[in-house]
């Protein structure tokens, strides 16, 4: 298959996150289209690798994966830290940042 | 055949794109996210990317996809309600725009690379040993970089996640309810049928005898 074909499909995933994180509400939820995002950009990433013929860009993906665990760590413990506190698992409902 | 394997992939990593943003239960957009990786590995390993691949099903979708199975089941993620704001009609409507243009943006560049299928196989691209040795060798930095973030990221998850020192209001007047017990609970003076008196709080008070 030509490169064009996959960076087709990683516009889309990465339409398809945006998009997410514009309607959900569930901070969950939104740390998953995040997930979707980053992993839009791995695929471009891994494409250009290919049409190259090199293996930076397949490094590079790796470390955004790292990246990407220690956010979804950092977030996950936040939701876990915001429904100890009672508060609502919710962003429309947290507005406390908002200014 | 690799483009029959790329529309089946390419759909399935879509199709669980599309159904983390739709469904409504958090715990099957979890699910579907978990669909989406493995697809998502299968146009890797058809782009040659083998490491990136294996790393992507075992990290993703093996352990950061059980670390959200257990923060759903804790925090209780039930169905939720759509956005009130005018979001749920513009944020489509952008994300549309936004695929458009990347599309364009990518393909209407004047890359010649990205029509062809990509520079000519070499044996061992992608391969473990290769990513390994660029990462201990040019890649160096970012490594050792990489390193540090993944134990901030950890430390920062366990002070964000643990017990504040003191308790909740509520925990504490939980906490009241189970006193520690009397020192003679448990004894065989108790089992023997005898009670202590309880309205002075005394262990040492005179034992009554029950009736039974």
């Amino acid at each position: 298959m030509a490169i064009g074909w996959y960076l087709v499909v990683s516009a889309l995933i990465f339409a398809i996150g945006a998009a997410g994180v514009l309607v959900r509400r569930s901070p969950l939820v939104i740390l998953l289209c995040l997930e979707l995002m980053l992993n839009a950009a791995n695929l471009a990433l891994v494409a250009f690798s290919r049409m190259w013929g090199g293996e930076d860009g397949q490094v590079f993906a790796l470390i955004v994966m790292v990246v990407a665990a220690c956010e979804v760590t950092v977030g996950l413990g936040l939701i876990v830290a915001m429904h100890r506190r009672r508060l609502p698992i919710d962003v429309d409902d947290l507005r406390e940042l908002q200014g | 055949m690799s483009a029959v394997l790329f529309f089946i992939a390419a759909i399935g990593a879509v199709t669980g794109a599309i159904g983390v943003v739709m469904l409504r239960n958090q715990f099957y957009s979890v699910l579907a996210l978990v669909f989406h990786l493995v697809s998502l590995a299968a146009l890797f390993l058809l782009l040659r990317a083998e490491f990136v691949a294996a790393a992507q099903v075992i990290v993703y979708a093996g352990a950061v996809m059980v670390l959200y199975v257990f923060v759903v089941a804790y925090v209780g993620g039930g169905e939720e309600m759509p956005t009130r704001s005018g979001l749920r009609i513009i944020g489509p409507l952008l994300a549309l725009a936004l695929a458009v243009e990347l599309c364009v943006a990518m393909l209407g560049t004047a890359l010649k690379g990205i029509s062809g299928k990509g520079a000519p196989y070499l044996p061992g691209f992608g391969t473990p040993e290769h990513i390994g040795k660029l990462f201990l060798t040019k890649y160096l930095f970012p490594f050792e970089v990489a390193s540090l973030l993944l134990l901030v990221a950890a430390i920062g998850a366990i002070v964000l996640a643990r017990r504040r020192r003191g308790l909740d209001p509520d925990e504490e007047a939980q906490a009241r309810v189970h006193r520690p017990l009397p020192a003679w609970v448990g004894s065989m003076a108790e089992a023997g049928g005898i009670h202590f008196e309880e309205a002075d709080g005394s262990p040492e008070s005179e034992p009554v005898r029950s009736q039974g």
